[in-house]
């Protein structure tokens, strides 16, 4: 990763050994943000953050600021603060990346939150799949109790009591979604609930809560130390700070990189320190943006696109999570999509009827799209289903299938068309 | 349908909805608002028609299926979708009174809401994700292997054939109609609609009663109408000669018991004749049986069965308040409280519904606190748990009145201003310090002073007791010291506190209140006062013996001396359920004339010179009194067994033959001459009964709408009364050679002598033998395991039944059920009685343990 961009999250990355050792942490400026705050009133504090203009890195894109005035507004004694480490789809492993690391920033980041919020109790939620994950969190929620950065009077300061406990779930998908999560925490059954609550006000045990994304927290010790101005200077006008991006698929160069916002598309694509283009004598076709629940575009499109959320907004695009799946000619848009329906037919939660039993049927169909045994009715049929599908169901998983299906169908309209026989009796009137 | 996509956020959320729909076959339609929802619905159906299995000829539920009408409000009866669905036919038939079938489940989930929400069991859960979504129960084996207790809520609001009572594969909903009553089981005072076909009860659903808000129990839901057509129901009445039981006509049976209790009366005097009235049955028929003793009979020897579990609370509660009766309403004492005191009450078993209330309590944030000797049920959802040694419950309420006095938590305004008797019980306590009594109670010092504060200082706090206080040789002083502990805190006469004994038998509060005691005429009006007695001779039209009466406890030995010569016992099976089972043998052997008018050919029956048929809830219509002091109807739903007399005809027949007339028309009318001579039910006929749900009294005239809490402004007998009561040691205390202290109790399945319950045959699969806790400690040193034959014995008996080895009794102590006739536990109990309410200890005996050697029974 030779890069010439300021890295601000990596920074740390291959430096720690082992990447618990907090002395190493702190002569790389960890714990620096956290000094910096113990010194603030903490209503500067989240000024601070909101006028860094950090989007949620889980995918939301919500502002951070908000959701911490949010939380420090919300009535209670209680309160607690939430790390969401439930990542775990295809084409996304920054979260990971970083709490294998450098897990102390994350760590630094959640304190400071508390430090904010006067939260008493901090919950790290990662997928249980990755045992080796957890037992570095864990070792490096010891250090940092050990050198009181975690525990009762941190840093001596009276009445500052913080600790984090790391809970290992069951690796669902759908626990990344708030309530979920929050169900999850509580030892319900990880599904979301049918009528939303704020988690601001209603969260965890009925308590205010912050939930916040693994690379959201890592970025808050960074807005500390450099202030919200440099912060904001590292992206766009809209957005602040740098993005981990996962690049994966038919690219040269796949993995982790750290890029800021504002940067061309073709740059992260093509650009030497990044992808370095299409793999030998292919050409890119198209690119899925932020993960699964994301939209696809045709690489043809994205020549003008800077990597910003306002730029791809505009090309229903989103930077979501930071996954960047790239494909190249030989792979077929109808083969594509039913991987990725699969997904959502493995990670429905069963809770919703029409994401339980409509994704396994979209993914049916897509099998049949595959084999060009369409009938003429049936891209309408589908089309409707997959309508119903995310209209119908409640949290975000059936509600988001539609994104890659339908950006699909309007990118490569004629791949669809092909799986048809036209010559076939036409389907009946479809029924819904 | 064609929805919008997200709009308005200011920077795009892709968990939602980014891209609109595609259309790549022309235009697409524009449809109205009503048309995508239509289409929405639709779609839905089509699904779960895609993977469901539709066999709606062999299915129960068939016009009574969510799925089948949401269907045909679609206007879709066969899917559009040929993808993969899940077997059909597996089945899981383990329950014994319900089936699953995966295959018919829409996942809706209701039935573990209900489970966990309602019956706060936790044992239903959806499992798995996506397409292996399945509702499963405990760890996804069957239902037999789970905790499932069969409550048979999920059934009930199940709406497809998924769960479905066994019983329904016989009866489709459009054959049947459905009969609101009252459930024949504990106190509770549950509404259950029973389902009915061809005049034929066929299965029972939960109606949204009050008490019960639409749960039941597993005797409620499953074995409330099995025993109705029993073949073992006696059908015409039956006289002994020569040993043998022949069936006679009704009015030979009449006219035989007229002159045989006439004969008696004359050659002995009236006293020598007695009457058992039955709690099991209306208070209309409660009504007319105590008053044919009182008239025909001609004194007050007539009695109920709540002589041997409530009369403390009659005793006490009237002694100390002025009602012996629940101060609150279960819903009163199970909603929105802060801590609830539970003494003495396995709620779980003994009055399931209320069980299920107060675990509801504890989801939604009541502490409970626990004292009984045993490790009961709830006690997994208590905050404390003192497990005192049986029959020292008043020992550990002096201390816990003790610590309230001594750190000032006493309300002191209250006391002094609707209470007397304050320092002579304040007198009395100052002695009982935690310390001393901890080692009396075997619990920690600790824990009576957290137990005291947590109580004291709890804003709402009903105190809720059941048999664990009363059934003891000291059950009257129990109770009071039940009224000592709220009213010392003021927790009396306020919503969501009070004294609230658990009524046992669905109409036992209704038998006390209608005179079936023999201190009392209807409406606790005390016998021997003169104004009340005149009253009654004005009403009743003939001059009454104004001689207290004897209890059931001192009647049956009271054959033994020739004092009860003649007996008619309605609807009781002391042979079971009186205490020294032996010794009642002798009782009713020496009876010169016993009369049994019972459902059944029980064990006491065998002992009669005339048995009678008797109707059961099920074929009459009248009222039960539930244990909050609710009157609620009870209406006919079957067709009455051939043959068999209306109850009340019978007394009134017999009371005709007798020398004094009576004859009513209905029970309605009944009903109304209650009115009139009970001012506590002057309010209540059928007619406002049938308006409301139910109606609580004292309920004095027709515009009085009940009352929910009693002694609100003030008590019933004026001023509330406090009670020194000293500890005694229950009279008959473990020794070297009968080293363990037994109690007796219920368990969830049976219902007392099981005559009714036995009729179910899924209730004997689950609970179908006797057995006897024992402490794992005690057992290893026996070397008895659990399951393993033994022997029991007491000064009174010996018998014969299984160990159940674990720790829900504390070492040194046993408990037995008071079930079964095979290993019947009142073999063993002692008959010592308290010297108020005559009740018999059945919380304390001494008995001894020894392993049954080889062959084991293999049963």
């Amino acid at each position: 990763m030779a890069q010439t961009t300021q890295l601000v999250l990596t920074k740390r990355f291959g430096k720690l050994d082992p990447v618990f050792d907090l002395t190493a942490y702190q002569g790389l400026e960890g714990y620096g943000g956290l000094a910096k705050a113990v010194q603030l009133d903490p209503v500067a504090i989240m000024a601070d953050i909101a006028e860094s203009k950090l989007l949620g890195r889980g995918g939301m894109a919500a502002p951070v600021g908000d959701k911490w005035q949010q939380v420090a507004k919300a009535k209670g004694d209680t309160k607690y603060i939430v790390c969401n480490a439930n990542e775990g789809e295809p084409g996304t492993f920054k979260d990971k990346a970083l709490l294998a690391q450098d897990p102390l920033a994350v760590i630094e980041g959640m304190t400071i939150a508390a430090w904010t919020l006067k939260a008493k109790q901090g919950y790290i939620y990662v997928q249980g799949r990755y045992p080796e994950l957890v037992a570095t969190i864990e070792a490096a929620l010891q250090q940092a109790r050990l050198a009181h950065y975690l525990g009762q009077e941190i840093l001596g300061i009276p009445d500052f009591n913080f600790d984090i406990e790391v809970i290992a779930g069951g690796g669902a998908y759908v626990c990344g979604e708030t309530s979920a999560l929050l169900n999850a925490l509580a030892g319900q059954p990880g599904r979301p609930d049918s009528k939303p609550t704020d988690p601001t006000q209603t969260g965890l045990f009925g308590a205010p809560t912050l939930i916040n994304n693994v690379e959201s927290f890592a970025n808050i010790p960074v807005i500390l130390r450099l202030g919200s101005g440099a912060f904001l200077a590292l992206g766009t006008p809209e957005a602040g700070g740098t993005k981990l991006i996962c690049l994966t698929g038919q690219i040269k160069h796949r993995g982790l990189f750290e890029v800021p916002l504002g940067l061309p598309l073709t740059d992260i694509l093509n650009g030497a320190e990044y992808g370095g283009g299409a793999l030998n004598g292919h050409q890119l076709k198209f690119v899925h943006f932020g993960g699964q629940a994301g939209a696809i575009a045709a690489a043809a499109d994205l020549d003008e696109l800077t990597y910003s959320y306002e730029a791809l907004q505009v090309k229903n695009l989103t930077i979501g999570s930071g996954a960047i799946v790239v494909m190249d000619e030989r792979t077929s848009i109808i083969d594509y999509l039913t991987s990725v329906a699969q997904f959502f037919m493995t990670e429905s939660c069963g809770k919703c009827i029409a994401c339980r039993l409509g994704t396994l049927r979209i993914y049916e169909m897509l099998q049949r799209f595959q084999q060009h045994a369409g009938v003429p009715g049936d891209l309408t049929y589908f089309e409707h289903m997959v309508d119903h599908v995310a209209d119908q169901s409640i949290c975000p998983v059936g509600q988001s299938i539609g994104n890659p299906i339908f950006s699909a169908m309007e990118q490569f309209p004629e791949e669809f068309k092909k799986t048809i026989d036209w010559q076939a009796q036409p389907k009946e009137e479809v029924p819904w | 349908m064609r929805s919008k996509q997200n709009k308005g956020d200011t920077l795009p959320n892709q968990y939602g909805r980014l891209v609109a729909p595609v259309s790549l076959e022309g235009e697409p339609e524009v449809l109205s608002r009503s048309e995508q929802t239509r289409n929405s619905r639709r779609f839905a159906v089509d699904l779960e028609l895609s993977n469901h299995d539709v066999n709606c000829f062999e299915c129960p539920k068939n016009g009574d299926c969510q799925l089948q009408s949401d269907a045909m409000a679609a206007g879709l009866f066969h899917t559009s979708f040929h993808g993969k669905r899940q077997p059909v036919g597996q089945i899981d038939h383990s329950n014994p009174f319900f089936d699953y079938d995966p295959a018919k489940c829409i996942l809706c989930g209701r039935c573990s809401q209900v489970c966990h929400l309602r019956q706060g069991r936790n044992v239903l859960s959806l499992s798995g994700r996506g397409f292996a979504t399945k509702m499963v129960a405990g760890y996804e084996g069957d239902f037999d292997s789970s905790m499932c207790e069969s409550c048979g809520n999920c059934v009930s609001v199940c709406p497809t054939g998924a769960l479905t009572a066994k019983v329904h594969q016989d009866y489709r909903k459009w054959e049947t109609t459905q009969v609101k009553t009252t459930c024949p089981y504990c106190g509770t005072g549950c509404q259950i609609n029973l389902v009915v076909k061809n005049r034929k009860i066929v299965d029972a659903e939960p109606a949204n009663g009050v008490a019960n808000k639409n749960l039941l129990c597993v005797k409620g839901k499953f074995a409330s109408y099995k025993f109705v057509t029993s073949g073992e129901r006696l059908k015409k009445p039956l006289i002994k000669r020569d040993g043998e039981f022949v069936p006679v006509s009704w009015s030979e049976a009449i006219n035989y018991m007229a002159e045989r209790f006439g004969t008696l009366k004359s050659q002995y005097g009236p006293d020598s004749l007695a009457g058992f009235a039955c709690s099991r049955s209306t208070n209309e028929d409660n009504y007319v049986f105590q008053k044919m003793v009182r008239t025909a009979f001609g004194n007050n020897n007539v009695d109920n069965c709540a002589r041997v579990c409530h009369a403390p609370s009659v005793h006490g509660l009237g002694i100390t308040l002025g009602s012996g009766a629940m101060t609150n309403t279960i819903a009163d004492i199970t909603t929105d409280v802060d801590v609830i005191l539970l003494i003495g009450s396995n709620t779980t078993e003994a009055h399931p519904v209320i069980g299920a209330q107060i675990r509801q309590a504890v989801q939604h944030g009541t502490k409970l606190i626990i004292i009984d000797p045993r490790n009961i049920d709830l006690v997994k959802n208590s905050t404390l748990h003192l497990q005192l040694k049986g029959g020292t419950n008043i020992a550990l309420i002096n201390a816990m009145m003790h610590v309230i006095i001594k750190e000032g938590l006493a309300d002191e305004k209250f006391i002094a201003e609707r209470t007397e008797g304050y320092e002579a019980m304040r007198d009395l306590v100052a002695d009982y310090t935690p310390e001393k009594v901890a080692p009396i109670c075997e619990v920690a010092p600790e824990d009576i002073v957290k137990a005291a504060r947590m109580y004291a200082l709890a804003d709402k706090a009903p105190l809720i007791y059941c048999l664990g206080v009363t059934e003891h040789s000291f059950g009257t002083e129990g109770v009071m010291s039940m009224s000592n502990l709220a009213m010392l805190v003021g927790k009396v006469g306020r919503p969501g506190c009070g004294v609230n004994p658990l009524r046992g038998q669905n109409n036992v509060q209704g038998a006390c209140d209608l005179g079936a005691s023999p201190f009392d005429f209807p409406g606790y009006q005390k016998v021997g006062d003169p104004a009340v007695q005149a009253k009654f001779e004005a009403a009743w039209h003939t001059k009454l013996n104004d001689k207290i009466g004897l209890t059931e406890t001192q009647a049956l030995p009271a054959a033994q001396t020739g004092r009860i010569r003649g007996l008619y016992i309605f609807g009781e099976d002391p042979m079971a359920t009186d205490p020294d089972t032996n010794d009642v043998r002798r009782d009713l052997e020496n009876m010169d004339f016993l009369v049994v008018h019972d459902l059944f050919m029980t064990e006491t029956a065998k002992y009669a010179d005339v048995v009678l048929p008797g109707l059961s809830y099920a074929e009459k219509d009248g009222t039960f009194t539930n244990t909050e002091r609710r009157v609620q109807r009870v209406r006919q739903a079957a067709k009455a067994l051939g043959g068999v007399k209306v109850d009340y005809q019978v007394f009134s027949e017999l009371a005709t033959k007798m020398g004094y007339e009576m004859a009513y028309d209905s029970p309605s009318a009944i009903m109304d001459e209650i009115a009139q001579v009970v001012p506590s039910y002057g309010g209540i006929n059928y007619e406002r009964l049938e308006q409301n749900s139910g109606l609580q009294w004292p309920c004095r005239t027709l515009d009085d709408p009940g009352t929910p809490i009693l002694h609100v402004d003030k008590f019933t007998r004026g001023k509330g009364l406090f009670k020194a009561l000293p500890y005694q040691p229950p009279d008959e205390l473990p020794d070297d050679q009968y080293p363990f202290l037994m109690a007796t109790g219920r368990q969830l399945y049976q219902y007392n002598t099981r005559v009714m319950t036995d009729k179910t045959p899924g209730i004997d699969q689950l609970a179908g033998r006797s057995y006897i806790e024992m402490n794992t400690v005690d057992a290893q040193k026996m070397g008895i395991k659990d399951g393993d034959k033994v022997q029991v014995s007491s000064r009174r008996g010996t018998i014969q039944t299984y160990a159940a080895v674990a720790d829900v009794v504390s070492v040194g102590s046993v408990f037995m059920t008071l079930h079964y006739h095979d290993g019947n536990a009142n073999v063993l109990t002692n008959p010592h009685c308290d010297d108020i309410a005559i009740i018999p200890d059945y919380k304390v005996c001494a008995v001894k343990i020894e392993p049954v050697a080889a062959p084991v029974d293999s049963h």
